[in-house]
């Protein structure tokens, strides 16, 4: 592999592990800010012992989240310089916006996770609020800086190519702003919810069917249920956009070859480059142009009409646009029918097959998220500032990328296995010292050094 | 002043404050990896406990630090990327593996029982990653990375696989180490066995860290004649206040005076950062890349002093609570 498809490789991998945990860093504090408030309002101590169940669990989570954050920082400048020395006065802004909200989120953390003891609690109970905001914050300053790539503006190039006319602020207020900022957020939320439903339905499904358990799924079906709905609205409006904005990447999400009017709607399928079309898919006549233009005889540009070299591939867009759309739309049935279970007869719905569903609910949400993900960075291609910059010119003549990148997929990979295993004994270990009885106090090591 | 000197004096003491508050995190590994004797695993609570709360706001300044750089000086940003791939991928890897190492057994330690494996994890990482950013500081401070007419010259080892370079990475590593002992000589006040093993840490490290800083200059006089003169020419008044502050910070040390000690060493710190700083200006990357060549355009860096302002504005009460509310006695909790 030459460095270019190397840098690319590193950096997406690190993108699709440090956004699994910052996803959780903008979720969970809204989660443990809720249930710890709860616990004041109601002065109900399970409310508050669920909080800091989640605290504990959230102090493993964040560090990953901020050291593979950190590992993304330098990348931008070990992998891409010459994109960033293009890039950095222009989009610079929101990151350094974002080191702020970081810095908020970190001190609070702080004071939140070691503070139980030294905090009155409705002081710890306030502390959380700053981190649920800087965690939105953050997502919504490093998102303006992602959508600065895909409609960069606030700058003009001068005749020898170098930069005039900068303005920072219209950069970070790019046209992809409206669209994509409030969709990230919402999708945080959306698998934050999905995610902690799954680990509490798991233990309904295996008995543990205590207040704790429902109420902590009760929350984070709230949550995700409020979201995914959420989710489907800005989603269909950044796919609107981009029917404008980014006609390629459009193309390619829907996999559609001729420039057309009145377009089907293709659901699955593989696009086939050498047959200029999707095979094996569902198609629904016009749906595509009323989709995109709330109008059955739009016309849309097919990827024929781009230069071959302007072309990203379709075959990775369109299925990671459909796997994301397919699973919001499945998780938005799944929300739907728990809540009308639960409002129908309102307790809590004890089907098997429900909370089977519930437990594949949380992985589909991290799919749908990294899928949406893909859509955006492969859409892209083959430039790294649309239109601008080509991937191809901005990446490091460094050498030693192919083991930098082994070295980090080791990392990562050593990282992901020791997180789960903590999460895990975590669980087992609040389980066994909330059923009170000896055999939590004989696990009882003492700590080691 | 013009923005861009603004901003860079700003970013100098954005790693003023990582070096004396994060450079004292990497200390603790040292020590961690180091503890020894019959209170041990003493030392190591303790290291754990002062650290705890704070290194990850700690750690921020140095993401602060980048985006800063990359927003306000973006060709200096990309050519130290390129020239420093190296150390900087080796120092981000020992940042990496500290942090997730630390978090892991401060968080995970009840549930799953000895993570020994990853407290050696933390031990070295917090060894590799001072280092190699001392050999990158070494490496930008001797002059080292060359570009001429605005184009790297393709040498990734320059500067900072040189004997210069590794002194003063070893520099780095015993002055974090010297940082860490002295604060915890007075996180340990309470617990006077315990502060007497760091007090003598605090001083082995005095003693190495001001080894290293005297053989650092030898080495340059021969190897980085361009550093030397900076410092003793625009650098000196700083200069010449770290080789007068370093025995009076060993003194309270010896004698036992860990709160003098304490602002002796960070002003020690400060000292040396502030020579190299104040001698090189008004070069960032010497003797190429002046600040004004490097710097984004005005547009760029008026917003980002604004943001910096609003941050700020923000950021200072909220450390100032953070290290109230954990520093400012002895921690009640800790008998
Ligand atoms: C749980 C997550 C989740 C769910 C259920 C959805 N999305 Fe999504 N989507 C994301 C998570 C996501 C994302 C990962 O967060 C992305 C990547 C970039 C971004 O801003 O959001 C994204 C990007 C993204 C883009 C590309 C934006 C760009 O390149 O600028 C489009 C067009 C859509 N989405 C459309 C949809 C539609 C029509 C959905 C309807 C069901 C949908 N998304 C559900
Ligand atoms: C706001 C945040 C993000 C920024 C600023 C960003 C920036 C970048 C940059 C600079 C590249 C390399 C150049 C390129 O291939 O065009 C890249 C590639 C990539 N990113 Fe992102 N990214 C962001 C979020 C994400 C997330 C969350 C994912 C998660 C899956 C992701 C997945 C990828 C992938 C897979 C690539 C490789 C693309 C390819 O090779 O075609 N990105 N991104
Ligand atoms: C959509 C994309 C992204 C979102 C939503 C996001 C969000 C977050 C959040 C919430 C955190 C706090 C840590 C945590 O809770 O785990 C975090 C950490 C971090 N992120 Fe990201 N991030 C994204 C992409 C990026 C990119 C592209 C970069 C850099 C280029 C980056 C750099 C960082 C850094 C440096 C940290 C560590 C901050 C610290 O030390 O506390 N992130 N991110």
């Amino acid at each position: 592999m030459d460095n270019v498809a190397i840098a690319r490789a590193t950096m997406g991998t690190s993108l699709a592990f440090h956004i699994v945990f910052a996803v959780l860093g903008v979720g969970m504090p809204v989660l443990m800010s809720v249930a710890e408030g709860l616990g004041l309002w109601r002065r109900d101590p399970l409310w508050t012992q669920l909080a800091r169940r989640w605290a504990k669990a959230f102090g493993i989570l964040f560090a990953v989240g901020a050291v593979s954050g950190t590992v993304l920082s330098f990348e931008l400048g070990l992998l891409w310089p010459r994109f960033m020395a293009f890039s950095g006065a222009i989009f610079g802004l929101p990151f350094s916006a974002e080191g702020f909200a970081f810095f908020l989120e970190a001190i609070f953390l702080g004071l939140y996770l070691y503070g139980w003891d030294r905090l009155s609690p409705l002081n710890h109970w306030l502390t959380s609020i700053p981190i649920a905001v800087s965690g939105a914050a953050s997502s919504l300053f490093v998102v303006m800086a992602n959508a600065w790539m895909n409609t960069p503006s606030g700058f003009q190039l001068g005749a020898n190519g170098e930069l005039i006319r900068v303005d920072p602020v219209a950069a970070a207020f790019n046209p992809s702003t409206p669209t994509e900022d409030p969709h990230m957020l919402v999708s945080a939320y959306v698998v934050t919810g999905f995610l902690v439903a799954a680990v509490y339905a798991a233990g309904l499904l295996r008995g543990r069917d205590d207040p704790l358990h429902r109420r902590a799924l009760t929350l984070g079906m709230a949550m995700a249920g409020l979201a995914i709905i959420l989710a489907g609205i800005t989603g269909d409006a950044s796919a609107r956009f981009i029917y404008q904005a980014q006609p390629a990447k459009f193309a390619a999400m829907e996999g559609v070859y001729q420039t057309q009017r009145g377009a089907p709607l293709s659901l699955g399928g593989i696009p086939v480059d050498s047959q200029h079309r999707v095979l094996y898919a569902i198609q629904i006549p016009k749906g595509l142009s009323w989709l995109a233009a709330f109008d059955t005889n739009a016309q849309v540009r097919g990827l024929d009409s781009f230069p071959a070299a302007d072309r990203p591939k379709p075959a990775i867009v369109h299925l990671s646009f459909d796997a994301m759309a397919g699973s919001g739309l499945g998780l938005g049935l799944l929300a739907a029918l728990f809540w009308l279970l639960v409002i129908r007869t309102r307790r809590l719905p004890r089907s098997r097959l429900l909370l089977w569903a519930l437990i594949a609910g949380g992985p589909a949400a991290v799919v749908a998220m990294e899928a949406g993900w893909f859509v955006t960075e492969f859409g892209r291609q083959p430039w790294i500032v649309y239109g601008i910059m080509r991937t191809s010119q901005a990446a490091t003549t460094a050498p030693a990328l192919g083991a930098t990148f082994a070295v980090f997929l080791v990392i990562y990979a050593g990282l992901a296995v020791t997180t789960a295993r903590l999460l895990l004994l975590l669980a087992t270990r609040a389980r066994e010292s909330a059923s009170g009885d000896a055999r939590g106090a004989r696990r009882d090591r003492p700590v080691p050094g | 002043m013009t923005a861009a000197e603004a901003i860079a004096a700003i970013l100098w003491l954005a790693l003023s404050a990582y070096t004396v508050l994060a450079g004292a995190d990497f200390g603790g590994g040292l020590w961690d990896l180091l503890a020894a004797g019959p209170r041990a695993s003493e030392q190591r609570e303790a290291i754990a406990e002062a650290m705890g709360p704070v290194w990850e706001a700690n750690h921020v300044w140095l993401i602060f630090m980048i985006v800063g750089l990359f927003t306000a000086f973006p060709s200096a940003f990309a050519i130290l990327g390129v020239a420093l791939y190296l150390p900087f991928t080796l120092a981000m890897t020992g940042i990496v593996l500290r942090g997730a190492a630390f978090a892991f057994r401060a968080h995970g330690q009840e549930a799953a029982g000895s993570l020994a494996p990853w407290g050696a994890v933390f031990g070295s990482a917090s060894v590799i990653a001072p280092f190699f950013l001392g050999t990158a500081a070494a490496a930008v401070a001797s002059g080292s990375i060359r570009v001429p007419g605005g184009r790297l010259e393709p040498a990734f080892t320059a500067g900072w696989t040189t004997p210069f370079a590794v002194v003063v990475g070893l520099f780095a590593v015993a002055m974090c180490g010297y940082l860490a002992a002295t604060y915890l000589t007075v996180e340990t006040e309470d617990r006077p066995e315990l502060q007497a093993d760091f007090r003598r840490r605090a001083m082995a490290a005095a003693v190495v860290a001001g080894g290293l800083g005297l053989l650092a200059l030898l080495v340059a006089w021969v190897q980085a004649p361009r550093l030397l003169e900076s410092l003793t020419g625009r650098g000196l008044p700083f200069f010449v206040l770290a080789l007068l502050n370093g025995p009076l910070a060993l003194w309270a040390v010896w004698r036992a005076r860990p709160r003098i000690a304490r602002v002796a060493v960070i002003a020690q710190v400060l000292f040396v950062l502030w020579a190299w700083a104040v001698g090189q200006w008004p070069y960032l990357v010497p003797p190429d890349i002046t600040l004004a060549a490097a710097a984004a355009p005005a547009a760029t860096l008026d917003a980002l002093l604004v943001v910096t302002g609003v941050g700020m504005a923000l950021l200072l009460p909220s450390l100032w609570l953070l290290f109230r509310v954990f520093k400012a006695r002895n921690p009640a909790a800790s008998a």
